[in-house]
Order: structure tokens, then sequence, then C-alpha cells
């Protein structure tokens, strides 16, 4: 039975799920392109190789779109926790709330403090003090990354707290402990990678689409379009196998601290060795099976405890109210994993060509990349959709319900505030990847700045200064 | 109560009253700004009015993440009763804040498209609402929140009242004159001359707020009649209206002189004062008009490890803030926009 009750703890978890899965996209984004970026400029100064600098003014731009988006939808979900989650904020504030703060001290003034520098001081500040502003960014966007992930650990494998025994609030007893929880390390590399990844495809998608241009045109892509090309896919050659061992290593840890998560994921509902692995298979929480299952024998236990004669577990072994819905994770699991594969396969095929010579005239390469442009935010967010669903039905694992960290609000706040964020963010994050992808879809401005190279880096200011040159114009503001 | 848990929150409150008047000011001429755009119809001085703030905004707006995430870590009791209190004011800001943000960047980048008008008003109205909810937050709080067993008690739209309104209208007169009086500063010619002329219209606008919330305020609850017209401390709170209207005769010398920094700093002090006003009237209540600082606040163990924290980062976030305002500093003109 459905009270307005049940029915506003539903839409708050929509809520959260929707403007937490738009907001994530934009700082993995700015973590990549952020140190894509240093990397750079930092080669520009180190080579003097005007090409560097093209490519610096050219994902500037992208990254001042991205990382607004960014500022924007983060800072919703600092006071959604005590909108939509009063009870979850009153218990758990004390830990959860003191690594945010953490969080904006360290981390969100360093990176607003010198985004300015970085996008509009080329000519106002010296060419090393603009590469410190850049690489100072880069760390804001990696140290936001380590607390908010230190903090989301905490959630799903507490250590170092107390339960008060009258008021039901955590207590913080141990600070190392909480923050170097023991899922903390794994979910950092994980995420870190992944983040880079994403970029790492997107960058590469974009270089592949000037490639394929090019080719139509019949003309020779210009330097910046195969250095981009180039530095994604070694990017895509060596992070993504890294990845996978590291995506192996954070399950073996879920293994050990949320087996329950590791079944639901997997549809496993008996506990077993020589466990097969279903490659498809449509779980039904209340039959408690797997159905249309197709399997690969051994494999599942093979996986999970690197041995075919493993144990792994399966979700009978919990009680029913402690499952998280295997319907669900189970396939963006799936997804996850075989995007991790391609993207590891994209790489180890341009590692080919490359060796043979073919890595900028192969049009099949290039499309499958140009293909791949969202496969590791996409990948991304499956991952976040199959940790964060899979530590249900608790906010704090195995110690706070989700149902008990519902803010007593009215079933019309939460829908019309719902809908509201549905449109607005529809508007305004559709208005800014349409933008983005204009504006990627030009090509890189080359070279011109070398004739007068005395001074490139005055060219570069007044380039990426706030209404100089938009990508789709080179006369704005009507001025004339 | 024993030491730390009595003054750790103590030291707490004056930090979190800092922050956000730190936010108030840096953010307010940003809003103050966009609102300004309803006056100012021409592209042209519109990107430069943008391009006075767009190197600081981000970091201004950090300051209200901080003002959130403190309230979270420090007062978790007060985060978790009065967002859901002022769910309404809070949700509407945040949406006006998205469309006020990803402006900056859309509206020139939109330039050539019809979109572009949709992202200047957006700006526009983004920054009204949001600093209209901001003075109706503000007023949430100082008319007080139902609570039972410290949560939440009340209905979803109890903090739209009378004063809750004049509070909003107030808070967006007084951030227009800051954006009018930052635009003095900052800019030249024209564009400098309207601004003048405006912030003498707000400046008068705002001078009555100031005297009809403060008339208003202490008969919301006793304790706050309480606190301006108890004995003693009268001598300390006396001096309060006095400066208000020093700084306002300060603020038209400057303006008639042609000062191009003094009106923006008497607004400043304005400000100050507003807010240590209405700190001093609540205190030392967290939640009027039932849960005090120590009722809400987090435990020692999480109050003093975020205070070490804090002790280090916010004078060195405090350094960084005032280089990157140097480096941009300077009046701004239309040839600096089209470079």
């Amino acid at each position: 039975m459905q009270t307005p009750h049940d029915l506003a703890f539903l839409l708050a978890r929509f809520q959260f799920a929707f403007t937490v899965g738009v907001h994530i996209v934009f700082p993995a984004f700015s973590i990549g392109l952020a140190a894509y970026l240093a990397v750079l400029e930092g080669l520009w100064l180190r080579t003097g190789r005007g090409v560097y600098l093209d490519l610096y003014r050219y994902w500037i731009k992208a990254f001042s779109i991205v990382f607004a988006m960014g500022v924007v939808s983060g800072l919703v979900m600092s006071y959604e926790f005590g909108t939509n989650w009063a009870s979850f904020s009153r218990k758990a504030g004390p830990i959860t709330g003191v690594l945010l703060s953490y969080e904006v001290m360290t981390a969100f003034f360093l990176e607003a403090g010198f985004l300015g520098v970085m996008l509009f001081g080329m000519n106002k500040v010296g060419r090393g003090l603009h590469f410190a502003a850049t690489c100072l960014v880069s760390a804001g966007t990696l140290v936001s990354m380590t607390w908010i992930l230190a903090s989301n650990s905490w959630m799903q494998t507490p250590r170092g707290y107390r339960i008060d025994p009258v008021s039901g609030r955590f207590l913080p007893d141990d600070w190392l402990a909480i923050i170097f929880n023991p899922s903390f390390p794994f979910r950092l590399v994980h995420m870190g990678l992944a983040a880079f990844l994403s970029v790492a495809f997107v960058v590469g998608a974009t270089g592949a689409w000037h490639l394929l241009a090019a080719r139509r045109q019949g003309v020779a892509p210009s330097p910046p379009v195969r250095v981009m090309f180039s530095m994604a896919l070694w990017m895509a050659t060596l992070v993504a196998p890294l990845q996978i061992l590291a995506g192996d290593a954070h399950g073996l840890n879920t293994l050990r601290y949320q087996p329950v998560k590791i079944a639901a994921m997997e549809g496993d509902w008996e506990s077993e060795t020589h466990a097969a692995e279903f490659l498809f298979g449509i779980p039904n929480m209340r039959t408690e099976h797997t159905d249309y299952g197709i399997r690969i024998p051994l494999l599942g236990s093979l996986i999970l405890t690197h041995s075919v004669n493993g144990t792994v577990p399966g979700m009978k072994d919990f009680p029913r109210d402690q499952r998280p819905p295997s319907q669900i994770i189970f396939f963006t699991f799936r997804i996850m994993v075989a995007l991790g594969l391609l993207m590891a396969a994209t790489g180890l095929w341009s590692l080919y060509l490359r060796w043979r010579g073919r890595l900028y005239d192969s049009p099949l390469l290039h499309r499958l990349v140009f293909c791949m442009a969202p496969a590791g935010f996409v990948a991304l967010l499956c991952g976040w959709i199959t940790t964060e669903v899979g530590r249900q039905p608790w906010t704090v694992y195995g110690l706070l319900r989700t149902a008990d960290s519902v803010s007593p609000i009215a079933l019309s706040s939460v829908a019309v505030s719902l809908a509201a964020f549905v449109i607005v963010y529809t508007l305004v994050f559709g208005t800014g990847l349409i933008i983005l992808v204009r504006t990627l879809a030009h090509p890189p401005v080359t070279g011109e700045y070398e004739a007068n190279s005395a001074h490139p880096a005055e060219i570069l200011a007044a380039r990426s200064h706030p209404g100089a040159v938009p990508p789709v114009t080179d006369h704005p503001g009507g001025n004339a | 109560m024993t030491g730390l848990a009595y003054w750790l929150p103590v030291v707490w409150a004056i930090i979190l009253v800092a922050a956000i008047a730190i936010y108030v000011v840096l953010d307010g001429f940003d809003l103050g700004i966009g609102m300004l755009f309803v006056v100012v119809p021409e592209t042209r001085y519109r990107d430069v009015m943008v391009n006075t703030i767009a190197p600081v905004w981000d970091g201004n707006e950090t300051w209200m993440v901080l003002g959130g995430a403190v309230l979270y870590g420090v007062f978790p009791g007060a985060y978790a009763t009065l967002l859901p209190a002022l769910y309404v004011p809070i949700v509407l800001m945040l949406l006006a804040l998205v469309f006020r943000g990803v402006a900056f960047e859309f509206r020139v980048l939109t330039r050539t498209t019809i979109w572009h008008r949709l992202w200047d008003l957006g700006f526009m109205l983004g920054s009204a609402i949001a600093a209209f909810c901001q003075g109706a937050i503000l007023a949430g709080v100082i008319q007080g929140v139902p609570v039972t067993d410290g949560a939440f008690s009340g209905k979803a739209l109890d903090w739209l009242t009378p004063f809750s309104v004049l509070c909003g209208l107030s808070v967006m007169c007084g951030y227009a004159l800051l954006g009018a009086t930052w635009l003095i500063w900052r800019t030249t010619g024209s564009l400098e001359q309207a601004c003048r002329l405006w912030s003498m219209v707000l400046a008068g606008g705002l001078f009555i707020a100031i005297v009809a919330v403060s008339l208003w305020t202490p008969m919301l609850h006793a304790p706050y009649l309480k606190r301006w017209t108890d004995w003693p401390r009268m001598i300390f709170v006396a001096p309060v209206p006095i400066l208000v209207v020093a700084l306002g005769s300060a603020f038209l010398r400057g303006i008639r002189q042609a000062h191009s920094l003094t009106p923006f700093l008497c607004v400043l002090g304005w400000f100050f004062l507003c807010l240590s006003g209405l700190a001093i009237t609540i205190w030392p209540y967290a939640v009027p008009p039932n849960l005090s600082l120590w009722d809400v606040s987090s435990p020692p163990s999480s109050q003093l490890f975020q205070l070490v924290g804090t002790a280090i980062m916010l004078p060195i976030v405090l350094v960084y803030t005032v280089f990157s305002y140097r480096v941009f500093r300077g009046k701004v003109t239309e040839a600096d926009a089209y470079h």
C-alpha cells in the first residue's frame, strides 16, 4: 500500500539519483580535462611547440563550459542532503558534513580561486604563474575527488565511528579510520582512472571526427588533430587495461565487505563453489531466480575468487529486506564491464595500427573511436549506479536505512521540485551539451600565432577571454 | 556544559556568520549586476558588466557552498531542520543559481543564435530570484521554525509571510546597490555615470528597507526585543543605528564628489552592520525560537577536527582570493572585452 509518505520517499530518491547522476559527469569531465590541460601547457612551455598551445586553447573552451555546469549542479548537491535527507544529515552530518567541509576548503576554493587566472589571466600574469594556476586547478579537482570519495566510501564501509545510544547519531572516534576506510583506496583509484579514461575517449572522438572530416575533404589532418588523437589513444591503451585491474581489485574488496552487493550484481541466489557467470539473465527478486540465464561455467568463481573452486555468495544467504535490487545492478554492472573491455580492445587495436604506422589513416578505427565518445561516461555512470543501488537498502551500510534517512517533507514539495529539476536540468544541461558539441565540431585553429611567437601568451589570453572568440563566430556582441 | 562543548559552537557560530557575510557581499554584487541588466539593455554594456566579475564569480559562490557544508558538518541539527522548513525558497534559489551560473558562459556562446536572449534573461531573472530567495530564507530563520522532537514539523509555505517578502525585496534592493557601486568602482564613462544615478535611488530604497526590517524584527519574538532594550547591552547596540546614518551620509558625499571606491565601501559597511545586527538579535539561537547553537551542534570531536582544518585553510584561501582579485584589478572597458 502506497502512502503519501512512501511516494514522497520514492520521489526523493529519484530526485537524488537524477541530480547526482547529472552532476557526476561534469566533475569527472573536469578532473580528466584539467589534468590534460596541465599536461598540454607543460609540454608547450617545455618544448615550445605551438601545437600544444593550439590544443590548450581548443580544450580550455570546453573546460570552461563543463566546469561551470559542474559548479552549479554541485551547489545543488550540497543543499540537497539537508532538504531531502534531513534524518541522514542529522545522524551522519558529524562525519559526512565535516568531510564535505574539508572538500570545500581544500579543493573548491582552490579550483575557483585559480580558474579565473587560468581562463582569463594569460596576459595579466607570467607564463610560469599561469601554468601554476592550471596545475592548481587540476590539483583542486583531484583533491575534491579524494574527499568526496572518502565520504562516499565511508557510507559504503563505515569505520572509526560510535553510535550515540540516545540520538542515534554517528560520533567520530578516529578520523584516519573514517577517511581511510576499507573501500576508499579502491574506489579512489577506480574513479580517478574512470575520469581520465572518459575524457580520453571524448578527446579521441573529437580527434577522430576531424580526421574523418579531413579525409572527406581530401586534405591532410592538421597537427593538433593528429596530436590529440594520438595522445587520447595512448591514454586508452595504457589506462584501460589498468582500469580492468583496478576494477577487479575493487570487486574483490566489495566481495569482502559487501558480499550481498556482489551476489546481486551477479544475479546469484545460492552460495556455491565452481559458480558459473551469467552473460545474460533477468533476476527476479520475488521468485528468487534469475530467468533466461545464459551462463559460462566456472567463470563466476574464477572472476570473484581467482580460483575455479572458490565460493561465491548468493542472495539467499541474506534476509530479503537486506538485498539490493539485483534487476538493476545486474545490467548496469554488465554494461560497465562490456564498455571497459571494448575501451581496452580499442586501445590495443590502436597500438597495433600505431606500430604499423597507420594510426592516422584507418577510417575504421576513426569511426569506432568517434562512436565511443560517450563510452567512458556511460561506463562511469553505470558503475556509480551499481555501487550506489548496490548499497541499498542502506545509506550508511548496515547501519542506517535509506527509508530512515529521508526528510519530513510534503509530497507536493518533492514532486514539484523533482519536476522543476528535470525541466531546468534538461534545458540548461541540454543547451550546454549542444554548445559543447558545436564547439568541438569546429577544428582547432592552428599556427597563426607562431608568426609572432615573441608573446604567444598574449594571443592565448585574447583568445580565451570571455566574449573574445566564441566558437560560433568571430564577431560577438552585435558591436558592429 | 564543559569547556569545549560550550566554546566550540560559539567559535563556529562566529565563523559561520563571517562566511555568510563574505558570501553576501561577494556574490551580492554578482547578483546585483545580474539584476541591473533590467536597466541596461545594451549588449556592449552588459558584456562590460559581466566581464568585471567573470574571473571571480565562481570563487564568490563557493562561500555559499562553504556555508552549507559548515552547517551540515558543525550544526547538523540546524541543517536538518532549517532546510526542510525552507525547502521551497532553497530549491528555488538553487535553480535560479543554476541559470545564473551557466549564463556567464552561455550568453556569450549562443551570441549568434536566437537563444542568446534567453540566457541574458536567465542571468537577470536567475539573479533576481536568487536574491529574493536569500532574503526570504534569512527571514524564515529570523521568524522561526516549528520543531517537534528536534525535527521540522511545519508546513511547506510557513516561511511565506509579509515579513519574508519584505526581507526578500530588501535583499534584492541591497544586492542591486552593491552591484551598482561595484560598477562605479570598476567601470568608466556613461555606464559608470548611470550607476551613480541608480545607486542613489537604490540607496534610498535600501535605507527605508533597513529601517522597516529593524523595526519589525524585534516585534517577532519577545527575546529579540529584549536583546535591543536591556540595559547594559544597549550601550553596545545603540551605536548601530547611528553608524547606519553616518555611513549613509558618507555614501552621499562619495557619490556627489565622484569618488570611485567610497560608495562601494559604504554599502559594504551597511551590510556588515545589518548582518551583525541580525546575528546579535538571533543569538544564541540556531533555529529560533527553540533550538540553541548547542542543541544543534555536532559532537566536539567533529567540531574540533573541522576547526583545525579551517584554521589552516581559511587564511590560505583568503590570501589567494585576494591575489585573484588583484590580478583582475582596475577599470574594465569595452576594449577589454573585444581584444
